[in-house]
C-alpha cells in the first residue's frame, strides 16, 4: 500500500517577533515566493483535505501562529474534522484569554519554546526580549489544563543549561521537554559556525538527560534529537521522503518537509492550483525520493537504507548541491569530509577561546537581502 | 490478577483524544505527537471510562454487555497499558 501522511505542519505565517538565529524557516522567508497567505477558508480546506488524506496530527506553526488573527477559526476547523492540534508558539504576548479561547476552540497541545533557562541567555537568543512572556504563558498552559511541552533548540551557547532546562520544564508541570540539537537547514546553515557545539558539549549534555532520565522516569518526557552532524550514521528524516510528513507553507506551497523548499531542483506545488491527494499522490517534489529505487551507493547495497532511508535529503542537497546522493553526515558517504570539516573548525574555534562568533538574527531586512543575493 | 484496584475510576487523561482513522480503517487514541492503535473493544471500554464509574462497574458493565465472566484481567491489562504511557488517569 502506497504511504499516506500521518502528520501535517501547518506554517500558518512566516511573521515573527522572535528573530533565533537557528530558524528552521527559508532564509528567503520576507522574499517574493512566500507572499500571500492562505485565507481560513483555504486553510480550513487543506484541513479537510488533510484528514481524508490520513493525516491525524497536525501542527500549527510558523513563524508565530498566534499573529493570525483566524488562529480560534482554523483550530475549531481543525478540532471539527478529528484532527489533533498542537500549537507551535514562541508565546511572544500570548494572553490567558487568547489560550482559553483557543481551548474552547479545541486546541489539544502547546509547545512553547524558550530559548535559555534564564532571562538573559533565552532574550540573547530570541534577539527578542520574550523570556518573561513565555515563563507567564507556561503556567497560563497549565491553568487551562493543556498538555505542554517545552521546546528548546540546542546550540553553542546553551548546551550547559541542559539541567537547568529540565529542572525547568519539570518545576513548570510539563509533560515534554524537546531538547532539539540544532539541525543545519535555514537560518541555522546560515548561522553554522556560530552555532557548532564541540563534542565535550554534547557528550555532557547527553550525560545529564541519561542521568535525569533515571531521575523522572514518567514524569517528564525528554526527547533528544540528536546533533546529526556528531553522528556516525544519518537521521531516519521524516521517517522516509514523503512517507508520513507533509508542510504546508503561509503561501500554499507543499514540501515533504519544513527545509525541502530550499531543494532547488525540485518544482513544488501549490494548494491553490491543485489538491492535496494529487499533491501527495503525483507531484514531482513527492515521488521524487519516495522509496528506494533513487538511491545511489553506497545507499543501494546498504542493509541500513531500510532503517534512515539514506538520510535527508535536504541536507545533501545543502552540503553537496545534489539532493540525490547519500547525506554526507554517513560516514560511509564520500562527502563526510565535508562535514567532518565544519566539525573540526568548532572544535578549534572552542579551543582557542572563539565561542561567541556572531549570527545573523533571523529578521525580514536581513532576508530581503539573503533573498536579493539568491 | 488485575493491577487496577476496583474501586477507582479510570478516565482518558485530557491530552488524550479519541478520533476516527477512517482512511486506515480504524479507530485511534491521539496524544501529543502520537497515537494508539484501538480495536472496537477498545474504544467501548473508553467510553466508559469518565472518571466516575469505578474499575469494577465498567467490567461489570462489559460482562453483562458480552453476557460472559472473568474479564476483569484483560479489561485491567488494557488500562494499565494506557496508564503507563499516561494516557490514563484514575479519579475525577
Amino acid at each position: 500500500m502506497d504511504p499516506k501522511p500521518l502528520w501535517l505542519l501547518a506554517e500558518l505565517t512566516y511573521k515573527c517577533p522572535l528573530q533565533c538565529p537557528y530558524c528552521s524557516n527559508p532564509l528567503d522567508f520576507a522574499g517574493g515566493r512566500f507572499k500571500g497567505e492562505l485565507s481560513t477558508a483555504e486553510w480550513c480546506r487543506v484541513f479537510r483535505e488533510a484528514k481524508a488524506l490520513g493525516v491525524l496530527q497536525l501542527g500549527l506553526s510558523g513563524g508565530e501562529p498566534t499573529l493570525r488573527p483566524d488562529l480560534e477559526d482554523l483550530i475549531r476547523t481543525a478540532h471539527d474534522v478529528g484532527l489533533y492540534a498542537s500549537l507551535i508558539t514562541s508565546a511572544y504576548r500570548l494572553t490567558k484569554e487568547r489560550l482559553a479561547a483557543l481551548k474552547a476552540a479545541g486546541l489539544d497541545h502547546v509547545q512553547i519554546s524558550i530559548q535559555g533557562a534564564d532571562e538573559e541567555l533565552s532574550d540573547r537568543v530570541a534577539g527578542t526580549a520574550s523570556y518573561r512572556d513565555k515563563i507567564a504563558a507556561y503556567h497560563y498552559t497549565r491553568d487551562l489544563g493543556f498538555p505542554l511541552t517545552v521546546n528548546v533548540v540546542l546550540h553553542r551557547r546553551n548546551l550547559h543549561q541542559v539541567e537547568a532546562l529540565i529542572r525547568l520544564a519539570e518545576s513548570l508541570g510539563a509533560e515534554r521537554i524537546e531538547l532539539a540539537n540544532t539541525q543545519f537547514y535555514g537560518w541555522a546553515l546560515h548561522n553554522r559556525d556560530a552555532l557548532m557545539p564541540t563534542k565535550a558539549q554534547l557528550d555532557e549534555a547527553w550525560q545529564v538527560v541519561q542521568r535525569e532520565r533515571a531521575r523522572l522516569g514518567t514524569r517528564l518526557e525528554i526527547v533528544w534529537v540528536l546533533p546529526d552532524y556528531h553522528e556516525q550514521y544519518p537521521k531516519p528524516c521524516m521517517g522516509g521522503w514523503a512517507r508520513a510528513y507533509m508542510t504546508v507553507t503561509p503561501a500554499g506551497e507543499v514540501w515533504p518537509c519544513h527545509a525541502a523548499g530550499r531543494i532547488t531542483t525540485l518544482k513544488f506545488e501549490n494548494v491553490r492550483d491543485r489538491p492535496l491527494e494529487w499533491i501527495w499522490e503525483h507531484s514531482e517534489a513527492f515521488t521524487r525520493f519516495r522509496g528506494d529505487a533513487w538511491m545511489p551507493e553506497p545507499c543501494r547495497s546498504c542493509p541500513r537504507k531500510a532503517q534512515d532511508f539514506g538520510g535527508c535529503r535536504c541536507q545533501a542537497f545543502l552540503v553537496t548541491g545534489d539532493a540525490a546522493v547519500t547525506d554526507p553526515v554517513c560516514s560511509l558517504s564520500p562527502h563526510r569530509p565535508l562535514i567532518d570539516a565544519v566539525v573540526a573548525k568548532g572544535e578549534r574555534d572552542s579551543a582557542a577561546g572563539r565561542t561567541d562568533g556572531q549570527w545573523t538574527y533571523r529578521a525580514a531586512p536581513a532576508s530581503r537581502a539573503l533573498a536579493a543575493k539568491g | 490478577m488485575s493491577a487496577v484496584a476496583d474501586a477507582r475510576a479510570p478516565r482518558l487523561h485530557p491530552k488524550a483524544r479519541l478520533s476516527r482513522d477512517d482512511v486506515r480503517g480504524r479507530d485511534v487514541l491521539l496524544y501529543p505527537e502520537g497515537l494508539v492503535t484501538l480495536n472496537t473493544t477498545g474504544v467501548e471500554i473508553l467510553k466508559l471510562c469518565d472518571g466516575t464509574r469505578s474499575f469494577a462497574d465498567i467490567v461489570a458493565t462489559f460482562e453483562r454487555r458480552y453476557a460472559t465472566t472473568g474479564l476483569a484481567p484483560d479489561i485491567g491489562a488494557f488500562l494499565e497499558g494506557l496508564a503507563a504511557k499516561g494516557l490514563v488517569t484514575y479519579g475525577p
